[in-house]
């Protein structure tokens, strides 16, 4: 901050010295001063319409709006002044003159702004004779429940929906006592982070349609957690009582989520009780049939020994777990733990080729955005809003691949990573300062040859995507687990096509860690373990199926797509028999003779962090070195990509099994497209 | 009261007819349009939603609101806003003549009530109802702002002043008559001078 953008004013009598560029409200909070508030909230644009905020400043005749009111040299501003409290007392008084005051029946109850600050500015009794007013409830889809009498017009959601969200869907219409909040013609709200609306809401008008009626915040136990369906990370909170998961919010993050998680992982938390696997099963004569454990694993060593058998991690596997399946798989050869099981390119040993190389609060500073093979808005929501910022700075977004439904216009410029060279997105290159690539899992799950990564590189130096201070050229994969896994080289020595290029013929038995491929035909020779929890494709196929647990079930670590480890923390017990896949494997090794001196998690952790110190290093970017790839030609195969998700509510194991994902399918995707573009 | 003013509710409705803007009217709407920078299209929605709702047959459907939005690239739901604000924009079909009989003291103190009985006597139709031939539409409404000249009317766009019963009469035949009635005072006045 320079000298010059420094002003002085006074606040309660106490001098300081703030930006120039900030509210009111903002310099109040600087000093600690708590200014009660409903429709100011920091991400988003400033309304000023709830009026709670008031406070005095010397020489203005009447209380002024601390959200609005820019600072000025010499202002000397008053918060806790008799006439300050009278007038927010006023206001407040006025805000329930028409809020029904349903307090005992209302979810937002113990949650509420309006509950809480009704504590210090409320009266104790109403003035008010005349009739209420009364608002029909709003269809907002199967997420968002409206009780819109409890609104107070904040239009905190609709300036959501419009700025974060990007789907200008929510509006106010009508004006004083008929002003109402809807969506357009009442039509479900198309937006992947539509679930946010219900945290914004100061009320209780928006709230959670499965979390009705189920619990008081109070009674909930708080779990700190992160999102494992997309690899962005996000921070999320788990709140559960007893032996269930009750509702999932986000926390602020500003460096990944800010205060956003998807509608994902906010509602799919059913699916996680939804055909669980509870103990292990043998497959006898054909079916599946229920064992114990001392059984499972008896089979399982008369299987393993003196066989070859190959592992593919899933895309929900944590790095403990991870480590724990390298460790077990060293006794067995090398090249045998694949987790890129969706063939996804990548240079050896160069990390910047695997991960999202500019740091997430970049990406809306970019002014040129390349997106190729990859859907943001169902593959990282998060993402695509950070997209959807650059977007409203006035970035040029060009699409490669598939014409897609994103909430921002792209320039589309063909289907194949050769029309990098087209003549249009050369010219706006030419031009852009901060120009920016997204190459998605669509197109790295089909390059047969690495000449078209390093061509990638080339083409990044030379058009100033990477230079010497940044690298924008991201690596966008949707799989939780990919990262974490490829730091800790859990993959074949092929860059291109690795699953394609195992040969099948040189195992005997697949180990699958929660990876659906197994149910594909390659692998019908093969005799399939699957450890999972969830009974989908791949346990249906496999010969052998064992309960691990799920990752609020135990501890565990998610490397994000930036190569940012956070830790996930247990928040209750696995369901049946479930057991975690470190002890499975150490049970098995044990029967099998083999080296695994690894006797409780903190045994894992510890050799772990030895190995690879900073993948426990939780909330800090790991270390990249700078790679230098170069590249002769400049030639791109030319492949069309397939996109990995093309279903954002059903793109794994536990949301295919949630019945609220199931609802958004049939009430958001299936809608006609005609309607959907409100 | 205001409920039941067709330009107050927020519930639009389909007219099931297509709506497409007349040549003369892609032609003002040029002129409008290029009134206001390229980037700020969207302020023209006002002008527009008049325009619409003029060849509509005096009021805004979901038709018009699309066909707005389309026009003026912007979301529908703005559109919708700004025509559920403001009382001009009529949310629901109204007869060919909207009739909003001011009732606020000043009229009221010069015999708006008389005013009204006789406005629903001769066009056939209680207040807040459109008659059977979709001629009239009578509402009352509070102060227009021509208080020195009550009692008065707004028929569509334009004011009745310094009513009586029989004038008021005399306008509301000669709009079955297809007559062009006189605006303003009644009685001659100019503006609102001294009677």
């Amino acid at each position: 901050m320079s000298e010059e953008s420094l002003i002085n004013i006074k606040i309660n009598n106490k001098e300081i010295q703030v930006d120039k560029n900030l509210t009111v409200m903002q310099a109040c909070e600087i000093v600690g001063e708590e200014i009660p508030r409903f429709c100011y909230h920091d991400k988003l644009s400033i309304a000023g319409n709830c009026r709670m905020c008031l406070v005095e400043i010397e020489k203005a005749p009447k209380l002024v709006s601390s959200c609005t009111m820019p600072l000025m040299d010499g202002m000397s501003i008053i918060t806790n002044s008799d006439k300050v409290n009278a007038g927010r007392k006023g206001v407040m008084e006025f805000l329930l003159i028409n809020h029904p005051l349903d307090c005992p029946i209302c979810d937002q109850g113990g949650e509420c702004d309006l509950q809480d600050q009704a504590m210090y500015y409320g009266f104790d009794r109403s003035r008010y004779q005349e009739n209420k007013r009364a608002v029909d409830n709003k269809n907002m889809g199967p997420l968002v429940n409206t009780i819109m009498t409890r609104c107070i017009h904040c239009t905190r959601c609709v300036r959501f929906a419009t700025e974060v969200a990007g789907v200008p869907e929510l509006g106010m219409l009508g004006r004083g006592e008929n002003a109402e909040i809807t969506t357009y013609l009442e039509q479900s709200i198309t937006s992947e982070l539509s679930g946010n609306v219900i945290d914004l809401c100061p009320v209780g008008a928006l709230t959670s349609k499965p979390y009705q009626f189920k619990a008081r915040p109070w009674e909930l136990k708080r779990t700190d957690s992160i999102d494992i369906f997309d690899a962005v990370g996000s921070n999320i909170r788990i709140d559960s009582r007893a032996q269930e998961i009750l509702r999932v919010t986000p926390r602020a993050n500003d460096l990944i989520n800010e205060e956003w998680i998807t509608d994902k992982v906010r509602f799919n938390y059913d699916g996680y009780y939804q055909q669980r696997i509870d103990q292990p099963y043998i497959r006898k004569n054909g079916t599946l049939e229920p064992v114990s454990w001392s059984d499972a694993i008896k089979s399982l060593k008369q299987k393993l020994k003196q066989s070859k058998p190959l592992s593919l991690i899933g895309d929900q596997v944590d790095v403990e777990t991870g480590y724990a399946i390298k460790k077990f798989m060293k006794n067995f050869g090398d090249n045998n733990v694949e987790c890129r099981t969706d063939n996804q390119a990548i240079l050896q040993n160069n990390v910047e080729s695997i991960r999202f190389n500019t740091p997430l609060t970049e990406i809306e500073n970019a002014d040129l955005i390349i997106i190729g093979g990859t859907n943001p808005r169902i593959e990282a929501p998060i993402i695509n809003h950070k997209i959807f910022k650059a977007y409203n700075n006035f970035a040029e977004i060009f699409n490669i691949g598939e014409n897609l439904e994103l909430n921002y216009p792209t320039h589309q410029l063909g289907e194949d990573l050769s029309n990098l060279n087209s003549e249009n997105l050369q010219k706006a290159l030419k031009k852009s300062k901060t120009p920016l690539m997204i190459i998605g899992s669509g197109f790295l799950s089909h390059i047969q040859d690495v000449k078209t990564l390093k061509a990638l590189f080339e083409f990044s130096y030379k058009n100033k995507i990477i230079t010497e201070e940044k690298n924008n050229l991201n690596f966008l994969t949707p799989h939780a687990s990919r990262i974490g896994n490829l730091l800790l080289e859990n993959t074949t020595s092929n860059d291109c096509q690795p699953l394609n290029s195992i040969n099948k013929k040189d195992f005997d038995i697949v180990l699958s860690f929660g990876s659906e491929v197994i149910a594909n035909s390659e692998y019908e020779n093969l005799f399939k373990i699957y450890l999972g929890h969830h009974g989908d494709e791949g346990a249906m196929k496999a010969d052998i199926v064992l309960p691990t647990p799920l990752y609020t079930e135990k501890y565990g670590t998610f490397v994000n797509i930036e190569g940012r480890p956070q830790e996930a923390k247990k928040c209750h017990n696995p369901i049946g028999q479930a057991k975690e896949e470190w002890s499975i494997l150490k049970e098995l090794s044990n029967q099998l003779s083999l080296p695994y001196e690894i006797e409780s998690f903190e045994d894992l952790r510890k050799e772990l962090s030895k190995n690879y110190p900073e993948l426990l290093f939780w909330n800090n970017v790991i270390s990249v070195q700078k790679s230098n790839e170069t590249s002769e030609n400049n030639q791109f195969e030319c492949c069309k990509p397939t996109y990995p998700i093309s279903n954002f509510y059903m793109a794994d194991v536990i949301s295919k099994n949630s019945i609220t994902m199931a609802k958004c399918v049939e009430e958001i995707l299936s809608k006609p497209l005609l309607e959907k573009s409100a | 009261m205001s409920g039941n003013h067709p330009g107050l509710s927020n519930n639009f409705i389909r007219s099931g007819e297509k709506f497409e803007w007349s040549k003369e009217n892609l032609k003002e709407i040029k002129k409008i349009i290029s009134k206001y920078p390229k980037e700020r299209k969207q302020s023209a929605v006002m002008p527009l939603l008049y325009l619409a709702q003029e060849q509509n047959k005096n009021w805004v459907s979901i038709e018009c609101i699309e066909a707005i939005a389309e026009t003026l690239q912007m979301p529908k739901i703005r559109v919708t806003e700004v025509a559920s604000f403001y009382s001009m924009y009529n949310s629901q079909p109204v007869g060919k003549n909207l009739i909003q009989v001011c009732r606020t003291s000043p009229c009221w103190l010069r015999g708006s009530d008389k005013i009204t009985d006789t406005i629903c006597k001769e066009t056939k139709c209680a207040i807040n109802e459109t008659s059977e031939d979709s001629l009239f539409t009578v509402v009352e409404v509070e102060c227009l702002g021509a208080c020195s000249n009550g009692p008065m009317i707004q028929i569509n766009n334009d004011f009745y002043e310094d009513l009586d019963q029989e004038s008021t009469k005399q306008i509301i035949e000669n709009i079955k008559n297809n007559i062009p009635n006189k605006i303003g005072s009644q009685k001659g006045r100019k503006s609102s001078e001294n009677a």
